[in-house]
C-alpha cells in the first residue's frame, strides 16, 4: 500500500493519529491510551503488520524545547520518551512507523509482548536500559544489565563518572 | 548421584531422590545451566534450562557477559568514527555490519556512491558471508561430533582472510567501508586471488556435502528438530537462514536491494521444513549463490573512484535515518537519529541475533537435551551480536 492509503486506514481507524511524512516511512503518532487496540488493530486489521522489526525508544530530557520530538511546552521540564516500533508486512511489504509519547515521570505504556513475540525480548531491553515499564509483560526483568545495577544507561542523563569517558 | 547410590544400598524406600528434591526447587523440573563459558554457546550466553528427565521444558537466556552499551558510546562517536565500534558486534559479519552503518550515513547525507565502490562493496560482503558460514558450518559439525569439517572449513576460511588481509590490511574487523565509499582501492591481485579461490572453493562445496550433508548421523540429529513455524518465525522476527529455513522470504538484498544487488543474478533460498536440517541446508546453498554474485561480478569491477569527496567532518541533517542489510545471520537494522550534529543523538542496532534467540526457547521445548546442540549451531548465535 502506499503511503496516502496507509493513512486513509489509520484515521478511518484512529481519527486522532497525527502523521508526518518527512523521513522515507510513514510515521505515525498515537496516544498512550490508545496504544494497545492500535496495535491490535495493526496486527490484526487490514494492514496486517506481522513483522515487528525494530523496537526501540529515545529519550529527549528537555522536550519542549526540541522540535523534532513533535512536541509543545505543555510537556512540562521533565522530558519525554519517545517508544518507536517499525512495523512491516510479509503480505503487502509495506512499512509504517509508530511513536508513542510517554512522559519521563511515569514512563509507563501497554505491552505488545502477546501480539509480537519478538517485543518480549526488545522490551525487556528497553525496561533495562531507558527504564521503561510495560504493563502486562510476561516476565519483565532486566535483561542485559546486572540485576542490582542503578540507573538505566541509555538515558541522557546517566551519570557513570567511572566508566563513562566524555569526549 | 551420591544420594540415590546410597538409599538403593540401604534398601529402603526413599523418601525423596535427588532428583525430586531438585524438581521441588524449581517448581517442576531439574534445571541445569549451560554456559556462561561452555563449548557449545560459543560465546558467552548462559541458558538456565528447565529439563523433565531429558526433555527440555523451558530455556531461560541470560544475557549481558559482554555487553558493552555500543549504542550508548556510538552517541560520543562521530559518523565516521562509529562505524568501526560496528566491527565488534558481529565480528564475523564485521564487514558488512560497516556497510549498514554507512548506508544510513550516505542516506542522511544523501550521497552518490561510485559504481566502483559499490562493486568492491558487493564483493568483500560476499566473502565475508563465505568466511561466516564457513566458520558455522565447521562450528557446527564439531558440535555435533564431527571433527574434520572443521579443519576443512578453516582451511578455506583462512584463503578468505588472506585476501582481506592484502587489500583492507586486517584480517577479521576488516573496517573497510567510509561513508562515501571504500577506504583503499583494492590490491592488485585481488582479482587473481578471488578467482582462483571461487575455482577451488566450488569443488569444496561438493567436498562439504559429501562429507556431512548426506551424512545419515548428522540428518537424524538434525531432521525434525527445533522445528520452527512460518508464523512463529514472522513472530518473533527470525530472519536470515533460520527465517528463510521456515519459509520466510525475508533476505534484504532481494526485497530491498542495495548497492549492485539488483543488477545480478542469485536466488533467494527458502526452505519450508523449519527444522535444524533446513537451516542448515539454506547456509550450505547460500555458499554456492555467494560464489555465484562474485563470479558475476569479479570481472567487472568499473574503473574509476572507489570513493567519493566527502566533508572531513560529517553532519546529518535533523531527521530520522534507517538502513537495513543482510549479514550472515540475517537483518541488520541502524537507525539514527540525528539532531543536526556531528554525533548521533540516538543510535539503535537491531540486530539479527538478538530476535533469532528469542525463539529459542519455543522452539526447544519438548526436544531432548542432546538436541539443543543441533538447535544452538543451527541458529548460528553471535553473542556479542546479542548483547552489543
Amino acid at each position: 500500500m502506499t503511503k496516502d492509503e496507509l493513512k486513509e486506514h489509520i484515521t478511518q481507524f484512529q481519527p486522532k493519529a497525527v502523521f508526518e511524512e518527512t523521513g522515507e516511512w510513514l510515521n505515525v503518532q498515537v496516544e498512550t491510551g490508545d496504544w494497545k487496540p492500535v496495535a491490535h488493530w495493526l496486527r490484526n486489521g487490514v494492514l496486517q503488520m506481522d513483522y515487528l522489526f525494530c523496537l526501540t525508544c529515545i529519550h529527549w530530557p528537555t522536550a519542549g524545547k526540541t522540535p523534532a520530538a513533535g512536541n509543545t511546552a505543555d510537556e512540562g521540564s521533565g522530558g519525554i520518551f519517545m517508544m518507536v516500533y517499525h512495523f512491516t508486512s510479509t503480505v503487502f511489504r509495506h512499512v509504517l512507523v509508530v511513536k508513542v509519547k510517554l512522559t519521563s515521570d511515569h514512563p509507563e505504556i501497554e505491552t505488545v509482548s502477546d501480539i509480537w513475540r519478538t517485543a518480549e525480548f526488545h522490551e525487556r531491553e528497553v525496561f533495562d536500559l531507558f527504564g521503561v515499564r510495560f504493563l502486562h509483560h510476561p516476565d519483565l526483568r532486566r535483561l542485559v544489565l546486572t540485576d542490582d545495577f542503578e540507573g538505566h544507561p541509555l538515558r541522557k542523563d546517566f551519570e557513570d563518572p567511572v566508566n563513562m569517558i566524555k569526549l | 548421584m551420591y544420594r540415590e547410590t546410597q538409599i538403593l544400598n540401604s534398601n529402603t524406600i526413599a523418601p525423596t531422590t535427588a532428583r525430586d528434591l531438585a524438581m521441588d526447587e524449581a517448581g517442576a523440573g531439574l534445571v541445569i545451566n549451560v554456559g556462561p563459558q561452555h563449548p557449545a554457546t560459543h560465546g558467552v550466553l548462559h541458558l538456565v534450562i528447565t529439563l523433565e528427565g531429558e526433555t527440555i521444558k523451558k530455556i531461560e537466556p541470560h544475557l549481558g557477559y559482554i555487553h558493552r552499551s555500543i549504542e550508548k558510546m556510538c552517541e560520543s562517536l562521530s559518523y565516521r568514527q562509529f562505524i568501526y565500534v560496528t566491527s565488534r558486534m558481529d565480528y564475523l559479519s564485521a564487514h558488512i555490519n560497516n556497510h549498514g552503518c554507512v548506508l544510513c550515513v550516505e542516506k542522511g547525507l544523501q550521497l552518490e556512491i561510485p559504481p566502483r565502490a559499490q562493486v568492491i562493496r558487493v564483493l568483500m560482503d560476499e566473502l565475508t558471508r563465505i568466511a561466516s558460514h564457513e566458520l558455522w558450518w565447521g562450528a557446527m559439525a564439531m558440535d555435533l561430533g564431527a571433527f574434520t569439517p572443521f579443519f576443512y572449513a578453516f582451511r578455506e576460511r583462512e584463503t578468505i582472510n588472506d585476501i582481506m588481509e592484502e587489500t583492507c590490511g586486517t584480517r577479521l574487523t576488516m573496517n573497510y567501508m567510509v561513508p562515501g565509499g571504500v577506504m583503499y582501492d583494492i590490491h592488485p591481485n585481488f582479482q587473481r586471488r578471488v578467482k582462483d579461490f571461487i575455482q577451488l572453493f566450488n569443488s569444496k562445496i561438493d567436498e562439504y556435502d559429501d562429507l556431512v550433508t548426506g551424512n545419515i548421523i548428522f540428518q537424524n540429529r538434525t531432521k525434525g528438530i527445533g522445528v520452527l513455524s512460518r508464523e512463529d518465525a514472522i513472530s518473533f522476527g527470525c530472519t536470515g537462514p533460520v527465517g528463510r529455513a521456515s519459509g520466510v522470504a525475508c533476505d534484504i538484498r532481494k526485497l530491498y536491494p542495495y548497492e549492485v544487488y539488483d543488477k545480478v543474478n542469485f536466488d533467494e533460498i527458502i526452505e519450508t521444513a523449519g527444522d535444524s536440517y533446513a537451516r542448515y541446508l539454506v547456509r550450505i546453498k547460500e555458499l554456492r549463490q555467494s560464489v555465484r554474485i562474485i563470479e558475476q561480478l569479479i570481472d567487472n569491477i568499473p574503473e574509476g573512484d572507489f570513493q567519493a569527496k566527502t566533508k572531513a567532518v560529517l553532519k546529518l541533517p535533523k531527521g530520522e535515518f534507517y538502513s537495513r542489510v543482510e549479514t550472515a545471520r540475517g537483518e541488520l537494522g541502524v537507525y539514527i537519529v540525528s539532531e543536526g550534529g556531528t554525533t548521533p543523538y540516538r543510535i539503535k542496532f537491531r540486530s539479527p541475533g538478538f530476535s533469532n534467540l528469542s525463539a529459542l526457547d519455543h522452539m526447544s521445548r519438548g526436544c531432548k537435551i542432546g538436541d539443543l546442540m543441533a538447535i544452538m549451531g543451527t541458529l548460528d548465535l553471535v553473542i556479542p551480536d546479542i548483547d552489543r
